[in-house]
Parts: C-alpha cells; structure tokens; sequence
C-alpha cells in the first residue's frame, strides 16, 4: 500500500461532489445555532460523536470486507432523514464514479453496477480506501475528518467567517477525530462475529429534522 | 482520464464520445460568463431555435437557487423532464471545472431517462471572467459576455474571452444607451481570439439567436462525422 494515497483521498479537492454539501452547517447557521467560531467547534463536535462515528465504522467495515449491501441496509436504517439519504447516496454515486476513474478495481465496477443510483457515501469510502490498498483505520480517518471538514469550510462561506479561526477549529478537534476513528475500527471489526448490530447507531435528531427543513428552503447554498 | 478501460462494468463515463452500446452520445455544449449577460435567455432562445429539429436538454448551475431552471421551466422552452438543475454549493466554477462528477450524473441521467438525445446545453451560474467548463465535461464551450458590463472585457480576456470555442457579445442593442463601442469590442476579441469565432449578438433584433444556433448546428455536424 502506499500511505499518500490516503493524502489523495481525505483531500477536500478530490472531486466527488463534496464542495456542495454543508454537513448540516448551513441549516445550523439559519437557525442561529452556529454564530462564530465556538459555535462552529460545539457544532462540528456533536457531529463527529453522532453522523461521524458511524460513518467512520460503516467505512471500516467497508474496507474490512463486510458486504456492501449489508452495510448499505446498515446506513439507512441509521438515517432517518429522507433528504439526508438522498444526500448520502448522491454523494456516494459521485465518489464511486470518481474513485472509479481512480483506482480501477473490480469491487468498485460491481458497487456501480449494484448500486447505479449510489450506495451510501461511507461505505463507498470504504470501498475507495481499499482499491487504493488503504487500511481500516485509514478510511476512519477520511470519514471523520469529512465530518467536520465540510461543515468548517461551507461556514467561513457561509458566515465569512475567518478561515484561519475555521481551520484552529479542525486543529482543536483532532485528538477527538483520533479516538473516534480508532472506536469506530474496534466496532467495525465486531461485525464478522456480530453483524451490523454491532455498528454504532449514535443519531443527532437536530440535524436529521434541521436537514428535512433545509431541503425544503427555496434558496440556499448548499444542497445538504 | 480512463483508466479503467481494460474492466468490464459500466463505463465511468465522463469524455468518452461512445454511450454503453457503442452510438454517439449526444454532444455537450456549455455555457459560461458573467453574471446578467444574458446566458440563460441564450440557452432559452437556443431551445426555441433546435428543438424542433433536434433533441435536446439542458442541465443549468446555479449560485443559490434554481432560478436559471425555473426561468426555462416558466418559458416552457422545453419539457420540464428534459431540464435538471445541479446544485453547486455557491461555486458554479467548482461544479463545471473541478469537480464535475454531478454534473457528469445528470448529463447521463438525461441521456437514460429522456435520450438518445443529439445536444445538451451545460449552463454555468454567473461567474467570473475565469470560469471555464472542463473538457472531461464538455466538447465545447461558448462564453457570453455583453456590452452593458463594459467594453473593455475583451480587451481584458482571461480564459473565458481567449478560449472559449465561440464568444458571444450580447445585448448589442443596449451599445447606444451604455457608451459602448461595439467596433472596439469585436476588434479587442479578435486579437484576443485569433481564429476563433465572435457572434454580435441581441436576442431582440430580428436575427436573434440566429448566429449562434448556426454555430451550434456546424458543432453538430461535425460531431456527428467524427
């Protein structure tokens, strides 16, 4: 394997339909929930613990050969939100496409084919990390760097915030994205004696109802 | 691009000129400039000139609303399946240059659901001056700016006015009423542009859109012989 295709990867320029997307942050920022930058950190941590964690380990689990359409199963049942589904699966088609064009491998060429509309973005993470020969805990990491990315970015847009404050902000968290990644590798390797109920199912109501009001605003930014 | 022509699952198709059976694929024309100078009633008035010999659709970029959609949806340009709105997280450039995979999905999705289709117009949100579409997306691309935004734009250039494959300056109608001088404007984009075409263009003279679907039409014919 070679370590910097992780560096590829968790690039936020790698162009998989990312840039559109808030994280929830620009529902958050219309409800007045996130003002500044402490607001951004308390935001992008609930998110980390929640939509982060189980990303995290439906990626893993993805990469650790768990079948995808079990893992897929896995992300609905853990997303209640019908936009926030769609969101994931729009996502997840345009990462296969891109991962495809990428780093060619079969398994990628079957999960198109499975999935024409796209699987849930996580697990087409897991699958990408492992066609570019990637670990376990490497696609953690994508997935809960992702989490709190993309809020962080689509805020300094949003709220012009200080993209040097945004980025202190990802600095801050990131003894908390090392535990979270390694608890979600440890429940990732459960499921081959577990199944999925071994997963976590950590939810964050307030950005499941706050996602179905933002898909209904008649101007916005971002599409999630 | 296509690194994965040697697997046998569904092409990831992105430049590949041939669909999933081996036919042509429609062409992909795309539409860039500045805000207001008029792309999408261009895009409209492209519709109303093609689409009776043609089929077609358009997939439209908008900044923050599907304003552009709406507009060609209200002057029922064409049928409302054949026109797709991507939602570009404020960044139309990001959306038709560097990271085009949902632009890519709804140009496929157009061709399965509505298809075979001969065109596709590609519309960019309102940008700036170095908003160019990427070839993985389109084969070729007009760039409209317009007189009322200042005649020195051609003069100024930038990836848009220099490259694009057609310029079109629009609005010409307005020239009087804004100071601009049109000779000055055509003869700035020439030395720009070297060979390549300059339409002068108001969608409110009698020629209209005339030039500008003549040109899309030799696109045409030219993809089509390839």
């Amino acid at each position: 394997m070679s370590r910097a295709a992780l560096l590829v990867l968790a690039d936020g320029r790698f162009p998989a339909g990312g840039h559109a997307h808030s994280g929830g942050a620009e529902a958050a920022v219309g409800a007045g929930r996130i003002t500044d930058a402490e607001s951004l950190e308390a935001f992008c941590r609930g998110r980390l613990h929640t939509a982060g964690l189980v990303s995290a380990a439906l990626a893993a689990a993805a990469v650790l050969g768990v079948p995808p359409r079990e893992l897929d199963a896995a992300a609905d049942a853990r997303t209640p939100s019908p936009a926030l589904r769609l969101a994931a699966r729009k996502l997840g088609r345009q990462l296969t496409r891109a991962a495809r064009a990428t780093w060619p491998s079969a398994e990628l060429d079957a999960l198109a084919r499975e999935f024409p509309k796209g699987a849930h973005q996580p697990v087409v993470l897991g699958l990408a990390a492992r066609a570019a020969g990637l670990e376990a805990v490497d696609a953690a990491y994508c997935a809960v760097y992702e989490s709190v990315s993309g809020p962080a970015s689509a805020t300094v847009r949003l709220l012009s915030l200080d993209p040097f404050d945004a980025t202190a902000v990802l600095a801050r968290l990131a003894p908390e994205l090392d535990r979270v990644a390694d608890q979600a590798v440890e429940a990732a390797r459960n499921v081959a004696d577990e199944g999925t109920d071994a997963l976590p199912a950590a939810s964050a109501p307030l950005l499941e109802i706050a996602a179905e009001l933002h898909a209904a605003w008649p101007v916005r930014l971002f599409a999630s | 691009m296509h690194l994965d022509h040697h697997h046998n699952g569904p092409a990831a198709v992105s430049a590949d000129a041939h669909r999933k059976d081996g036919s042509h694929r429609a062409l992909r024309i795309g539409l860039g400039g500045p805000v207001g100078s008029g792309k999408t009633a261009t895009v409209a008035a492209l519709c109303r000139a093609l689409r009776d010999e043609l089929s077609l659709a358009v997939v439209t970029n908008d900044i923050y609303t599907r304003e552009d959609a709406e507009f060609l949806l209200r002057e029922a340009v064409l049928p409302p399946e054949r026109i797709t709105a991507v939602e570009t997280g404020a960044c139309p450039h990001t959306a038709i240059r560097d990271d085009i995979s949902a632009n890519l999905e709804a140009v496929e999705d157009l061709e399965d659901e509505v298809g075979p289709l001969d065109l596709i117009l590609v519309e960019s949100g309102g940008d700036n001056l170095t908003a160019t579409f990427s070839k993985g997306l389109v084969d070729a691309q007009i760039f409209v700016i317009d007189v009322a935004g200042g005649d020195d734009i051609p003069r100024k250039g930038g990836p848009g006015v220099t490259t694009a494959d057609l310029l079109i300056v629009n609005k010409t109608d307005l020239a009087p009423y804004v100071g601009s001088d049109l000779a000055r404007m055509a003869a700035d984009a020439k030395a720009q542009r070297a060979e390549l075409p300059v339409v002068l263009q108001s969608l409110r003279s009698e020629t209209g859109v005339a030039d500008t679907a003549a040109w899309v039409r030799s696109q045409l014919a030219a993809w089509t012989a390839a």
